[in-house]
């Protein structure tokens, strides 16, 4: 049962039927799926949820999609820790992962891609293409395979070598574009006007985007029906945190929280591509795009599509910003490591060291129970930690070669 | 001064279904004007009620948006093209 009315646009409010369109044909701006709520309310339940499968799926009657999809890799339904270590690093009290590093390809994305291409099925299409900085195309052309479409995955040609690898190997095209991402997305902005494909972050991505909300609805489950007072969100696109402030407000509406959920939504940006951070940091209702310069490529979005419902959602909800620089964000990946066993891509470091900046002057209070979202895994990313750990020492198979190198008490 | 004007698929409807539109004009804002004048009835789609870019359409001169370079005040050189590219895609 999918109980999607249509798209509605963000900007001027007009309605459109749910087909594979994405930008009001009047102002440009974005279109939504728009839910008859009181029919969900009617129909889900605690226990239906619970009953569900043990993925992102569990939540379908929240999602644009018919029916139980069978393109199912297992995404979804990701560890939610309690970091005290972390927490006491932080100088907070209370301190959750939300540890999206363990989906099937290792981040997020599997999320929206789920959703993606399951609505993309549902279409008709026979072949699914994506602009992606890493993440995407990694999901995309994994989903693809199990689903036998033809998938055409655009990346720019600088990315990380571990995110190229862990993409051509599901087969399907895979194409390398001299440019930034923004030049990627513009690319396939013209290609799809003229491809009968399904982009799934272009034509697609008002029910792509749908997908983010899992992460909002796997915390409030987790934390047994309850929403966080506050939660941290890379921001790219700004899709993301968009849509996670969504996700608690629908569980609300739908009757799964008792109570009207007051969580603050705080963005994480690196300093090196920050154009949201910037705008909420001078106070300015303008998003300047920039061309970005970062270690951390998953959030290298210079030109974010959703930038301006970021902003909003961040002050909307007593929420901040900051942008960390290239530096922090290793040591944020350092951090999460060594205190909670947990490896994130640059991204997650992205959003450990905001957390930390925001913690340091007082944005994220001591007493809050906080959510931070881990949303890529570290062995993505390699090259940007290489050269900051290694090995202790190199030595030689011997007993004293060891007592040299260390002094341990026996 | 010949300047090919791509047009997004969502415009096309006001172009006759053409992709693209060979116009006249020496800066972006010129080309713009000359377009409603051709079509009428882009310059509403394109502009918000104070004549100011609406935020969710970009225009790029070649490959380079606008906002890094003069705006609707960039020139455009003969032969080039300027495309109109909806923002709301990616990420």
């Amino acid at each position: 049962m999918a109980f999607v009315l249509g798209l509605r646009c963000r900007e001027c409010g007009r309605e459109y039927a749910a087909e594979p369109i994405y930008t009001c044909e009047w102002c440009f701006g974005p279109l939504e799926a728009a839910y008859d709520y009181d029919a969900i309310s009617a129909t889900t339940s605690r226990d239906r949820i619970a009953a569900g499968p043990r993925s992102l799926w569990r939540y379908s009657d929240l999602l644009p999609v018919a029916g139980h999809p069978s393109l199912d890799l297992g995404t979804g339904f990701t560890p939610l820790v309690r970091a005290d270590r972390l927490a006491e690093a932080l100088g907070l009290r209370e301190v959750w992962v939300k540890n999206d590093t363990s989906n099937p390809t290792g981040s997020f994305k599997d999320r929206v891609v789920s959703v993606a291409l399951s609505k993309a099925i549902e279409f008709g299409f026979e072949t699914v293409a994506c602009a992606s900085t890493g993440n995407l195309a990694n999901s995309v052309a994994a989903h693809a395979a199990r689903a036998g479409l033809r998938s055409y995955v655009f990346i720019p040609a600088d990315l990380e070598q571990g995110k190229v690898v862990t993409t051509a190997v599901y087969g399907g095209d895979l194409v390398a574009v001299d440019g930034s991402y923004d030049d990627v997305n513009r690319l396939c902005v013209e290609l799809a006007g003229t491809y009968e494909w399904a982009f799934v972050n272009v034509n697609v991505r008002p029910f792509y985007a749908e997908g983010s909300k899992t992460l909002a609805f796997e915390v409030a489950e987790q934390l047994g029906w309850q929403a966080p007072d506050h939660v941290v969100v890379p921001v790219a696109s700004g899709s993301l945190l968009t849509k996670i402030e969504k996700g608690f407000r629908e569980l609300h509406r739908v009757g799964l929280l008792d109570d009207e959920p007051r969580v603050r939504v705080s963005g994480a940006q690196a300093a090196g591509c920050s154009p949201v951070a910037t705008a909420w940091l001078e106070g300015s209702d303008t998003i300047r795009p920039v061309k970005p310069s970062t270690i951390a490529k998953s959030l290298a979005i210079g030109n974010p599509a959703d930038g301006y419902f970021a902003l909003d959602t961040a002050r909307r909800t007593g929420g901040a910003f900051a942008a960390v620089t290239d530096a922090e964000v290793v040591e944020g990946i350092r951090l999460l490591a060594r205190t909670e066993g947990i490896f994130a891509e640059t991204a997650g470091g992205v959003t450990i060291a905001t957390l930390k900046r925001l913690a340091a002057d007082g944005a994220v209070g001591p007493e809050e129970r906080v959510v931070v979202y881990i949303t890529g895994h570290g062995l993505k990313t390699i090259e940007a930690i290489s050269p900051a750990v290694g090995p202790t020492a190199t030595i030689r198979p011997t007993l004293d070669a060891f007592h040299e190198a260390f002094t341990v008490e026996r | 001064m010949t300047v090919r004007v791509r047009i997004p698929s969502q415009l096309r409807n006001l172009s006759g279904g053409a992709a693209e539109i060979p116009l006249e004009g020496t800066t972006v804002s010129e080309l713009l004007s000359g377009l409603e004048t051709a079509h009428p009835g882009f310059a509403e789609r394109l502009f918000d009620d104070t004549g100011t870019l609406r935020r969710f359409v970009n225009v790029f001169v070649a490959e380079e948006d606008i906002r890094f370079l003069d705006g609707l005040e960039t020139p455009v050189p003969e032969g080039q093209t300027i495309s109109i590219v909806p923002a709301v895609a990616g990420g």
